[in-house]
């Protein structure tokens, strides 16, 4: 009988794939909307993630997330420090600082612009347009020695991570440049999905920026680098420095010390570690995979992203329940008369399910796999750009679960009528 | 048909043509109906489509019920078939009694023992001729690989060969009812039932799906059973059933030049 089912399903193309694009569409909405929202949910733990070279972070005990920062006084490092099954543990300042630039550039008026590269390509003299730009920055001070915290040597785009020793030296996240320098020829620039693969890149375009000025808080600092820092919930861009430095940059405050990075003793587990320290100390100290997650439950719990997303997928649940429930009902609907011909011919009820069950199955796995990928092919046309986008593992059983549940819910319906059919329908015109 | 019987031999579910006992001189009753009703709605929408029905189906021979539309022809039809439940009174098909059986019984008893044939052919249409007329083999538990080879030697003896592998709308009316005719005597049942069964055909296509019918479905252990409201066609019936208002008013019986004893058309 599995034969017949199978070609009752296809027999009609057009309804066949009204079925199946149903399920897609809902099976693309659900990955989808949900990848966005962990998409959004990782990046609001992007700094933890791209400090890797420690394994815990110690801070005051009422911080609940990343950007809850709560300075502490620098006492607490040494005290981590004497913590036993304590590595090694070094200070980082993060705070926000006002990044102020004056550059000299093409107009931001099209037409004055297109003045000024004609003029620049005769070789005249350019009347360039002084831009004055004021962006709120992420300052990270890291480690003066160790520079425990600054992105891995293939995240830096231009200059060199040593450098950052140098006087007044900082290294900005390549993501506001733009915005930090508007007269600039962008048109050069390497597509940012580029930029955020793993590969080794060619950064000379950024070489331009080395050793410009920047004003960080009313302080004079230079560019020594350029580098791919993981974007962050508020998408702000991050400037890194030393922790001395970064003590200079900021306002005037007795406490300065925002978090203790530190590092468990070999073969000690780092969670054993964070007791230790949280119980000698009183401060609150975290593996990195837990601070991610609290990161990420205090996002969840405090803020209505979740409830958003929620509500999308759900939509996307409903309308793909509508869209494919209805044309798989109807489709059995249509088809009540065929069945009643088979019931009359001594088909049983339990036969017939199973053949309403396997048409099911069979439109429940394409339109899963057909959502999954262009969800799939979704996320890798918009990588690197300003949407999040992240699916996880578990994503894919969630709307498998969601994708089997519409198709329960429509044939359920379906088997209904079919199983209440009389059979004598068969003989009415 | 007897040589493409053995295709089928390992399926356990097919009637047995041929197996009804009778005693000489005295003819096999198929179907006994004694005393049945059925009634349909309530209230204002009462209707009593068998008030009280007495008749039987012989084998070897094609039966018919005629009479006006409405009268309870199908009703009565789907009764002795066992997919509609009467009311009351006593349904026997070769000594079973339909009445008393579960559902799930019942639907073993069809798969086995009956044949459809329907006005409107009912194939489906994603299915070749072949695999329609495969079907109840298919749900008798067989292969496809072995329904649909007993299927195209069936369609053969009735003159589809050619359209073994035609989709039911690249048939004709008649053809369609052909391939209907070969699904309903697949699985060689013991009863044939047929509801107005050239009705959506011409006349002339009409009389050919009848000669068919009496040739190839009418056995000596297989009883037919035709409504029709088609008095071009009353002539096929040996023992005919004229129905009115849910009633059997007479039953004519035909022997010899059929064209005798005809009833007055209605
Ligand atoms: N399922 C049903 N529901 C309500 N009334 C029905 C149903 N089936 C048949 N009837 C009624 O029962 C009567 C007999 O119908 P039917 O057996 O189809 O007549 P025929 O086949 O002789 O035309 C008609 O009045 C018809 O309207
Ligand atoms: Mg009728």
């Amino acid at each position: 009988m599995n034969w017949i089912a199978m070609k009752m399903l296809v027999g009609d193309k057009a309804k066949f794939l009204g079925i199946v694009m149903g399920l897609t569409f809902a099976a693309l909405l659900i990955t989808q909307q949900g990848s966005i929202f962990c998409g959004l949910m990782c990046r609001t733990a992007g700094q933890v993630f791209d400090i890797n070279g420690a394994d815990l972070w110690v801070m005051d005990a009422n911080v609940r997330y990343v950007d809850d920062v709560k300075p502490m006084i620098e006492n607490n490092l040494y005290r981590v420090r004497g913590v036993r099954g304590v590595k090694w543990a070094v200070p980082l300042y993060k705070g926000n600082a006002r990044a102020k630039i004056n550059s000299y550039g093409y107009s931001a008026d099209p037409i004055a612009a297109r003045r000024q590269r004609e003029t620049e390509a005769a070789g005249g003299r350019v009347a360039w347009t002084k831009h004055e730009v004021i962006e709120q920055v992420i300052l990270l001070g890291l480690d003066d020695a160790s520079l425990v915290g600054a992105p891995p040597s293939q995240r830096i785009l231009a200059g060199d991570l040593g450098d950052l020793r140098r006087p007044d030296a900082v290294i900005v996240d390549f993501t506001r440049l733009r915005k930090l320098y508007p007269g600039e020829d962008w048109s050069k620039e390497p597509p940012a999905k580029q930029l955020y693969s793993n590969e080794k890149i060619d950064g000379s375009f950024y070489n331009r920026f080395l050793g410009r000025d920047i004003e960080m808080n009313d302080h004079r600092a230079i560019i020594v680098g350029v580098c791919v820092a993981t974007r962050t919930f508020q998408s702000n861009a991050v400037v890194y420095t030393t922790y001395s430095r970064a003590k200079l940059f900021a306002p005037q405050e007795r406490k300065v010390l925002s978090y203790v990075l530190a590092k468990a003793d070999d073969g000690v587990a780092p969670a054993e570690v964070a007791a230790e320290i949280a119980k000698q100390t009183g401060l609150r100290a975290r593996t990195s995979h837990e601070f991610v997650w609290d990161t990420i439950d205090y996002y969840l719990k405090y803020t209505g992203i979740p409830i958003n997303f929620g509500i999308t997928a759900a939509l996307g649940f409903l309308v793909g329940t509508a869209i494919a429930g209805q044309t798989f009902y109807n489709f059995t609907l249509e088809n009540l008369k065929q069945f009643g011909a088979l019931k009359a011919m001594g088909a049983t009820n339990l036969r017939i399910v199973g053949m309403i069950m396997l048409q099911a199955t069979v439109v429940g796995l394409l339109g899963y796999g057909l959502g999954v990928g262009l969800a799939a092919g979704f996320g890798e046309a918009m990588r690197g750009g300003e949407l999040a986008y992240y699916t996880p593992p578990h994503l894919l059983p969630i709307t498998g679960g969601a994708v089997v549940m519409i198709c329960i819910l429509s044939s359920l319906v379906s088997v209904r009528r079919v199983v209440v059919l009389e059979p004598a329908i068969v003989f009415r015109g | 048909m007897e040589s493409t019987a053995a295709l089928t031999g390992s399926v356990p579910l097919l009637g047995a043509v041929g197996a009804l006992s009778r005693s000489p001189g005295e003819r096999a009753v198929a179907v006994g109906i004694r005393g049945v009703s059925k009634h349909f709605g309530a209230g204002d929408q009462l209707v009593y489509a068998l008030r009280g029905v007495d008749w039987e189906v012989y084998a070897g021979q094609m039966s018919m019920i005629i009479g006006p539309s409405g009268c309870g022809k199908t009703t009565l039809l789907s009764v002795i078939a066992g997919i509609l439940n009467a009311d009351a009174g006593v349904v026997e098909l070769f000594g079973a009694d339909v009445t008393r059986m579960s559902d799930r019984r019942k639907t073993v008893f069809r798969a086995r023992n009956i044949g459809f044939v329907f006005q409107q052919y009912n194939l489906l249409p994603a299915l070749t001729a072949a695999e329609n007329a495969a079907i109840p083999l298919v749900i008798a538990g067989a292969s496809k690989v072995r329904a649909v080879e007993k299927a195209r030697a069936v369609l053969t003896t009735l003159g589809m060969g050619k359209k073994t592998e035609s989709l039911p709308n690249q048939l004709s009316g008649g053809q369609q009812q052909r391939v209907a005719i070969a699904r309903a005597l697949v699985h060689e049942p013991r009863l044939l039932v047929c509801d107005e069964p050239t009705a959506a055909l011409d006349h002339e296509t009409g009389l050919n799906v009848m000669e068919l019918l009496r040739d190839a479905a009418v056995r000596p252990g297989r009883a037919v059973v035709v409504v029709t409201h088609d008095n071009r066609v009353f002539h096929f019936g040996e023992r005919i059933a004229r129905m009115d208002d849910g009633r059997i008013v007479e039953v004519i019986e035909q022997h010899g030049d059929p064209r005798k004893n005809l009833p007055a058309s209605h």
